[in-house]
């Protein structure tokens, strides 16, 4: 076999592993979406807030110490202690829990009603002050986070791939385990939305608010449940994230890679959102393959874009939206 | 008690149509002018320029520009960091080809490419909206940045990657490059400024600018009633992208002299303007001058406070800062959507009445 098509059957392969995880950017986002009309664009400060949570619960950071140091002129950082990884995470998921709860009694009960794209907007303002919070509340510099995940080569895949081609793949085996962990939560979700009785009330909502507040389902329940969801989702993303490079200012711009998979995939559909992820992914890694050579490198930052907008051209509603029907 | 219509006759169409129709607001506007152009030259200082007045200029064009398409024609835009970023490439290529071409005109003319590229990525608005559009402008953004960073022949093969801006007179005074006064800076801004919000109050309230609003409001029934959606959008692309090349330009040539297109224009310049345009208001040519105040003075009152008042870390006051913006556009959404720009009428409304209302 050409080395050439070898070469390139990493590069999609290695971006199947990064479609998973910009899919699980995306989850976020559709879960949202569906379930209260809300372009989420926070979703990515989200799960960088999430994995500095998490950093700080399990190195024992005192929250608000730079801010304390400089009212008080003490010199706090840390308690001293280091919480188990299997504690930090629950206690991680319930600020989440808490956050959600406080952003919709806070922000969306005033925004009931209003157009969508003042909600949007909302968002990119809730975007600004978690980020800033979040800095305030565990410190700015670039943090490693370390769950217990393994990492480096996957030796499996090497031998196997080896064994077949006589060419070892480079796979990440952290990205191995965020493709077996996105397919869980994707599964666990379906289950939990088509099987239980909260479940069924979010897709009530999700097809049509008033009817739903009409038969008793409480919005604002609903609406704390779908964040705290996507909360954990953004937990998710930003520990398989920040395992990968860092928990830093950076992660957040996930989400606007995550925009163009919602793109391709329609922003009301969660098997869309994975395919979208997967296509972007291989897609990207693919025109880097083959394009480097004649116009050079980081064609990474755009050609996601692109490739929706190419998209969005032929069909406005994504591979797998709802058919948009305009009435006066 | 002066703020009064009353005794203030109109006899024709165009004194009942003018920008300002209370003699109050005409005499402060003409008030305003007149301070600008002949009080503040003599005031400004370097410090003044550079921190506050020049910016508040330049970014008051962009904010402009933005409110045109987002307020007036109701199409989202992201992609404003990289429409400043072709303006200001664009007047770089041109003052560095032709030396002799006067820099108003350059100016100009790289408000003019600009529309040209803003109109290229606007024809996707016609297929699609709302979010889906916003994510089509965010391609722009990035595309033209990488576009702008990885061509060589962009920043002339400069092996550092920046453009840095020649110095160039209008009659005879310096107004680009090292051995520009404030007061030039400051001058060339007013000027641009002065005319393109002009030429955007006369914009929007002309012909095209009412076929803007009726698509905004609804595009399926101002397409009915005879608007042709194309004209309209792609007008309002071109005419917000030439303010936002102009005010690109500007911020380079003027403002910042030597720029890095990922640098100096990036996804934050567009969140920025947009975030002017939230604040003063949607669909509001005064909105945009006091979102553009707003966001421009309060960083710099903010620093004066944490970093000279209280002695904080400066890497503390600016995360704050990004929190209170964030804080600022939410209060904004939830208690006043229209932003400064709905404010400031209800307070002339209660002045009308002022001191005895009914």
């Amino acid at each position: 076999m050409p080395d050439t098509l070898l070469f390139a059957m990493e590069a999609a392969l290695n971006g199947l592993t990064a479609g998973v995880m910009y899919a699980l950017v995306a989850l976020g986002f559709v879960l949202i979406f569906k379930a209260s009309g809300i372009f989420n664009f926070a979703q990515g400060v989200m799960a960088l807030f999430a994995a500095l949570t998490l950093v700080g619960f399990q190195s024992g950071q005192i929250p608000f110490s730079h801010l304390i140091n400089a009212i008080l002129g003490t010199r706090l950082h840390h308690f001293g202690w280091n919480m188990p990884t299997l504690l930090a995470i629950p206690a991680t998921v319930a600020v989440m829990i808490l956050l959600a709860i406080v952003i919709e009694r806070f922000v969306l009960k005033h925004l009931v009603n209003q157009e969508p794209i003042i909600l949007f907007m909302a968002t990119i303002g809730l975007a600004y002050l978690l980020e800033g919070f979040g800095d305030i509340m565990w410190g700015a510099e670039v943090k490693a986070l370390d769950v217990g995940l393994p990492k480096g080569m996957s030796d499996t895949v090497d031998e196997l791939t080896f064994n077949w081609f006589g060419y070892g793949f480079f796979i990440d085996r952290l990205e191995l385990w965020a493709a077996g962990i996105a397919a869980v939560l994707v599964a666990s979700l379906t289950i939990f939305s088509q099987y239980t009785k909260q479940g069924r009330a979010l897709r009530a909502v999700a097809d049509d608010h008033q009817a739903a507040l009409s038969v008793g389902i409480s919005l604002r329940y609903i609406w704390v449940l779908t964040w705290s969801i996507a909360g954990i989702v953004a937990l998710v993303a930003g520990i398989m994230w920040g395992s990968k490079s860092g928990v830093q200012f950076s992660l957040s711009l996930i989400a606007l890679k995550a925009l163009p998979v919602l793109i391709l995939g329609g922003f009301t559909s969660i098997p869309g959102a994975i395919v979208g992820g997967l296509i972007i992914g291989v897609g990207e890694k693919l025109f880097d393959f083959f394009m480097n050579p004649i116009i050079g490198g980081a064609t990474e930052n755009w050609f996601a874009y692109m490739l929706a907008l190419v998209f969005l051209l032929f069909r406005p509603q994504g591979l797998f939206g709802e058919k948009i029907i305009e009435r006066v | 008690m002066l703020y009064r219509e009353a005794g203030d006759f109109k006899t024709s169409y165009v004194a009942d149509s003018q920008t300002f129709p209370i003699r109050f607001d005409r005499y402060g506007y003409y008030f305003i002018l007149g301070f600008a152009f002949l009080v503040m030259p003599l005031i400004i200082n370097d410090y003044w320029a550079n921190s506050i007045v020049v910016p508040f200029l330049i970014y008051a064009i962009a904010a402009l520009g933005l409110n045109i398409l987002i307020g007036y024609c109701g199409q989202l835009s992201l992609g404003t960091g990289g429409f400043m970023a072709v303006g200001a490439y664009a007047s770089y290529k041109l003052m560095t080809a032709f030396p002799d071409f006067n820099i108003v005109f350059v100016i100009i003319t790289a408000g003019l490419i600009t529309a040209a590229v803003g109109v290229l990525f606007g024809l996707p608005s016609l297929r699609i909206k709302g979010f889906y559009l916003a994510v089509a402008t965010l391609a722009a953004q990035f595309f033209l940045i990488w576009l702008f960073t990885r061509t060589a022949w962009f920043y002339n093969y400069s092996p550092t990657g920046m453009i840095s801006a020649p110095t160039r007179e209008v009659f005879g005074v310096p107004v680009t490059g090292p051995r520009a006064s404030a007061v030039s800076m400051y001058m060339i801004c007013l000027c641009f400024l002065v005319v393109t919000a002009w030429l955007a109050r006369n914009l929007t309230r002309g012909t095209i600018g009412r076929q803007w609003m009726a698509i905004r409001d609804m595009d399926i029934a101002a397409e009915i009633i005879g608007v042709n959606p194309l004209m309209a959008k792609l007008t309002a692309f071109a005419a917000s992208s030439f303010l936002v090349g102009i005010s690109g330009a500007l911020l380079f040539t003027v403002y910042l002299g030597a720029a890095e297109a990922g640098e100096a224009f990036g996804i934050d310049k567009s969140f920025l303007v947009l975030f002017m345009v939230i604040i003063g208001g949607l669909g509001s040519i005064f909105g945009a001058f006091a979102g553009a105040f707003f966001l421009i003075v309060g960083p710099v009152l903010l620093k004066l406070l944490l970093v000279n008042g209280l002695g904080w870390p400066t890497d503390l006051a600016a995360h704050l800062e990004i929190m209170i913006i964030g804080a600022l556009i939410l209060v904004f959404l939830i208690l006043e959507p229209h932003g400064i720009a709905a404010l400031w009428r209800t307070i002339k409304e209660k002045l009308r009445l002022w001191p005895f209302p009914y």
